[in-house]
């Protein structure tokens, strides 16, 4: 039977191990282009200033890639140690995006990174501007395949349930491939990157230039941050995630638990922009709200309700009667039945056959299930709310936040007033953290809305994991803490002694610290 | 769309191939690593080991990668049992890699010698632990995997924590760990012959000339061992080869020298672990030869003919169970639909010679010896 506590844990370690593999992820897949940028400005310009910025900023992107790497190991790998019947289950689906991820991307990516950091000597220009430029492109495929992989965890199309092989078999590649969820997330992923590293440049760059040194390096990748930033944010924002939400239930989950709506309302809903949700009262206290606007954001028209929690909830409780069926007679064909009468009631009842699973944490056979064990797996479609109300909101302002410094840093450049600003300066230095608490917030949304699905109406989490002991995961979860803050100390550490030893860290002998101005840094 | 028994075969070649194109590149990369703390003393030395394969070991361990990603989308069941099944190896693998990144990339970013010496000794982990690790998940795939699939194909194991890793630790499954470290650190000995200046390539022609025979011995000393001790498994009865996969359709026995029941039918068999012999025994000499290239080409066949005789001997199998013979996965029934074993094949096809060709071109361009003297010139960008 399923033991609660292992469940948590199994998640609990694949929370953990892929939000510390995000904290590396979004730098690189901006900082990346940022190089391309810089080093292209060098190619056509011949100005060795472009060539030093691309290689410090290089510095800092490799101690953030090492972790990148490391962390990406076990996640490549999790799904099998962790998540084995999951990896049974849809590795006919998944395994594929992951496969092509390696073959199409990590191979690109990986290749030329070595020769972006030790070719400078031995290729031309050129060659080396191209190994800069598939050290990008190759990270960011594998943001497409990985997104396109997770796509398909929220709304998993293209596939259909096969009770022979009691796994969910591919359909059609293109329909996964262009599946909108995972279109629309790769584009909001990929941009959340590049604010990442447009911020990473900018904050560090605007340190310099508060403490008045090496004006025309800091200069330089202080424009350049800003103009990619401001950019990168307006995609981020206008791109955003809400195309996605019409698809599927449990998107639809997702965005009423993210507003707390528990009830539809007539449309067009209105928008909350602050609350108290409680989930045990199915009511939102203190509510501030902004009428017609999530009607508009979630449904592009002013006729469509955005359905309630209530409703959803309701509505589950139906298709987890037809999944008992739907189980019922997919028992029946795997005891060898072959009478087209089991089939076509099999095949009536195949796309609920997810919401049968549900009872599995109950009772071993779902046809056993009692009124009161249906209501309650029907209650747990619903994730709880909260969290996700406030992580929602937080990544949102986060997100404004940078949208404005990117636009005042943008402007006071473009008009030479940003050395009189040292306010802005000073707010572009702090808020270097920001895009990493959005990222964060936004893949939390993500992935604690989608429960209690692993795959979205397919496969319950707590049936996906492996067959493994409590003991077993304890010591890989706390062994997986210990180490990954030991690296991310030391990343940390080796990050702020580089950044603060700016571009002196390349040893040309007439930056900074090697003019004389301050003693000569370690290297 | 080719017939779906054809398909499976296809990728039985195409996984092998992976591992073995893993071995040879990222695998070179471990026996370097695995080396990296005697061969070289001082911190001269131990860059220029380092840097080698400073601007490769990230692409080569894409090798890894793949191969688990393609074992997930083409052997999906398989991939379940066993990363699952053998857990805590797999944590000790994970661990012991995660070194490697950070190793190569921060060692020398600070220079103080007890830093440095920490990496080196944590890119000699990253090197040593995978490469024994994998030869004993190999030696413990030949006698049988503890664990069973229940009714809607649920795998269970046997143990946890060290109740599991124990006794995958056995006698034979550590011979077949001995010799793919042995098979690695030869590897990477042939290679610091053709990249690294000396003191440190003439080290590594004397080692490579002393550990090629040894690992053709404990090889050969391990047939023999399977052929007396280790029982095979046979497929009794069973649905058609192109039938939809269903790991619990057939009747399966153990038998001794089943292991050996492909070489006797197809005798031209015998050529895979004939090769495996000869492979590390002609790098050796060829490595005393002062011909590093040609033993190289020596040492990969020898790699391919040393994993490939794993895979020949178990064949059709490809996971078999010891608690539960007929749960044991085969390639015919561990593999993933017709279309998606196709869609896969044909990215295959498409993206793996894109690949080869950058990479050599790569290789190509960052070719020459490494010196002390080069690592002087760049101290500041090399590793």
């Amino acid at each position: 039977m399923i033991d609660p506590t292992f469940v948590e844990l199994s998640r609990w370690q694949f929370a953990i191990t892929a939000m510390y593999h995000f904290l590396f992820v979004p730098l690189t897949l901006g900082l990346s282009w940022l190089l391309v940028i810089m080093e292209t400005v060098y190619v056509m310009t011949g100005k060795p200033i472009y060539k030093d910025m691309t290689r410090f900023w290089g510095k800092l992107f490799g101690i953030n890639f090492a972790l990148g790497v490391t962390t990406g190991l076990t996640m490549e790998f999790q799904f099998g140690t962790n998540w084995s019947y999951y990896s049974h289950y849809v590795g006919d689906v998944f395994g594929a995006p992951l496969a092509i991820e390696g073959l199409m991307a990590f191979f690109l990516e990986s290749t030329f990174v070595g020769l972006f950091f030790l070719g400078w000597d031995k290729l031309t220009r050129r060659q080396h501007l191209a190994a800069t430029f598939f050290t990008a492109l190759g990270s960011n495929l594998s943001a497409l395949w990985i997104l396109i992989a997770n796509g398909w965890m929220q709304n998993p199309v293209g596939s259909v349930f096969a009770p022979e092989t009691m796994r969910m078999e591919m359909q059609s590649f293109s329909a996964v491939f262009f599946n909108p969820v995972a279109q629309v997330k790769f584009v909001h992923t990929v941009a959340a990157g590049y604010v990442t590293a447009s911020m990473f440049v900018l904050g560090i760059s605007a340190w310099y230039i508060l403490n008045k040194r090496d004006l025309p390096f800091a200069r330089r990748s202080f424009a350049v941050a800003a103009g990619f930033g401001l950019a990168s944010a307006l995609s981020v924002i206008v791109l955003g995630d809400a195309s996605g939400y019409e698809l599927g239930d449990v998107q639809k989950v997702k965005l009423a638990a993210i507003e707390a709506d528990w009830k539809t309302e007539a449309p067009p809903a209105s928008f909350t922009l602050f609350g108290i949700p409680s989930q045990a009262n199915k009511e939102t206290y203190l509510q501030i709200k902004l009428p017609w606007m999530l009607g508009l954001i979630a449904t592009r028209s002013l006729d469509t309700p955005v359905v309630g929690l209530d409703d959803l909830e309701s509505k589950f409780e139906g298709r987890i009667q037809s999944g008992i069926i739907g189980y019922g007679a997919l028992s029946k064909i795997r005891g060898g039945d072959k009478s087209p009468e089991t089939r076509a009631l099999f095949d009536a009842h195949v796309h609920d056959i997810g919401y049968g699973l549900l009872l599995k944490q109950f009772v071993d056979d779902p046809a056993k299930a009692t009124p009161d064990q249906i209501k309650q797996a029907a209650e747990g479609t619903i994730p709880e709310v909260w969290p996700l109300f406030f992580a929602f909101r937080l990544m949102v302002g986060f997100g404004f936040t940078m949208l404005f410094i990117f636009a005042a840093g943008f402007w006071l450049n473009a008009r030479k007033r940003l050395e009189q600003n040292r306010w802005l300066l000073w707010l572009a230095f702090a808020a270097i953290p920001l895009p990493w608490l959005a990222c964060e917030f936004g893949w939390f949304v993500s992935e604690f809305g989608r429960q209690p699905w692993a795959i979205g109406e397919v496969l319950p989490t707590f049936l996906a994991t492996s067959s493994l002991t409590s003991g077993d995961l304890i010591f890989s979860l706390v062994s997986f803490v210990l180490i990954y803050t030991a690296l991310l100390v030391i990343e940390l550490y080796l990050m702020i002694k580089y950044a603060r030893l700016g571009p002196s860290a390349l040893g040309l002998g007439f930056y900074h610290y090697e003019t004389g101005a301050a003693p000569v840094a370690a290297e | 769309m080719l017939d779906y028994a054809t398909l499976k075969l296809a990728w039985w070649v195409l996984i092998g191939a992976l591992l073995i194109g893993f071995a040879i590149t990222d695998g070179m990369d471990m026996g370097v690593g695995s080396l990296l703390p005697f061969i070289a003393r001082d911190d001269g030395d131990r860059r220029v080991v380092i840097n080698t394969v400073g601007p490769h070991w990230d692409g080569n361990q894409v090798w890894f990668i793949t191969a688990g990603g393609a074992l997930f989308a083409a052997w999906p069941m398989v991939y379940s049992a066993a990363f699952s099944g053998f857990y805590m190896a797999m944590l000790l693998v994970l661990f012991a890699m995660f070194l490697r990144p950070v190793g190569f990339d921060y060692r020398s970013k600070i220079d103080d010698p007890r830093w440095r010496n920490a990496w080196d000794w944590g890119l000699f982990v990253g090197g040593v632990v995978p490469a024994l690790i994998f030869g004993v998940a190999f030696g413990n795939l030949l006698q049988g995997v503890p664990f069973k699939l229940d009714d809607i194909l649920r795998a269970h194991y046997q143990g946890s924590l060290l109740g599991a890793l124990l006794p995958l630790l056995n006698p034979f499954a550590l011979l077949s760990g001995l010799i793919s470290v042995g098979m690695l650190v030869t590897h990477g000995a042939v290679w610091l012959q053709m990249r690294a200046g000396d003191p440190v390539a003439s080290r590594a022609r004397w080692i490579a000339a002393a550990l090629g025979p040894l690992v053709a011995l404990a090889f050969a000393g391990a047939g023999y061992w399977m052929w007396l001790h280790i029982d095979g498994f046979r497929i009794v009865s069973g649905p058609a080869h192109d039938a939809l996969p269903n790991p619990l359709g057939k009747q399966v026995v153990r038998a001794a020298h089943a292991w050996f029941d492909n070489y006797q039918a197809m005798p031209i068999a015998w050529a895979v672990p004939i090769v495996g012999l000869a492979g590390p025994v002609l790098a050796a000499l060829l490595s005393l030869a002062r011909r590093p290239g040609l033993a190289f080409v020596a040492s990969a066949l020898g790699l391919a003919g040393i994993i490939g005789s794993a895979g020949v001997s178990m064949f059709p199998f490809v996971m078999p169970s010891s608690l539960d013979p007929n749960s044991s996965l085969t390639l015919w029934d561990g593999c993933s639909s017709q279309l998606t074993l196709t869609v896969m094949l044909v990215a295959v096809l498409i993206l793996l010679p894109v690949v080869l060709a950058y990479t050599v071109w790569c290789y190509v361009h960052m070719w020459g010896r490494v010196t002390t003297q080069d690592i002087a010139a760049q101290s500041h960008s090399a590793y």
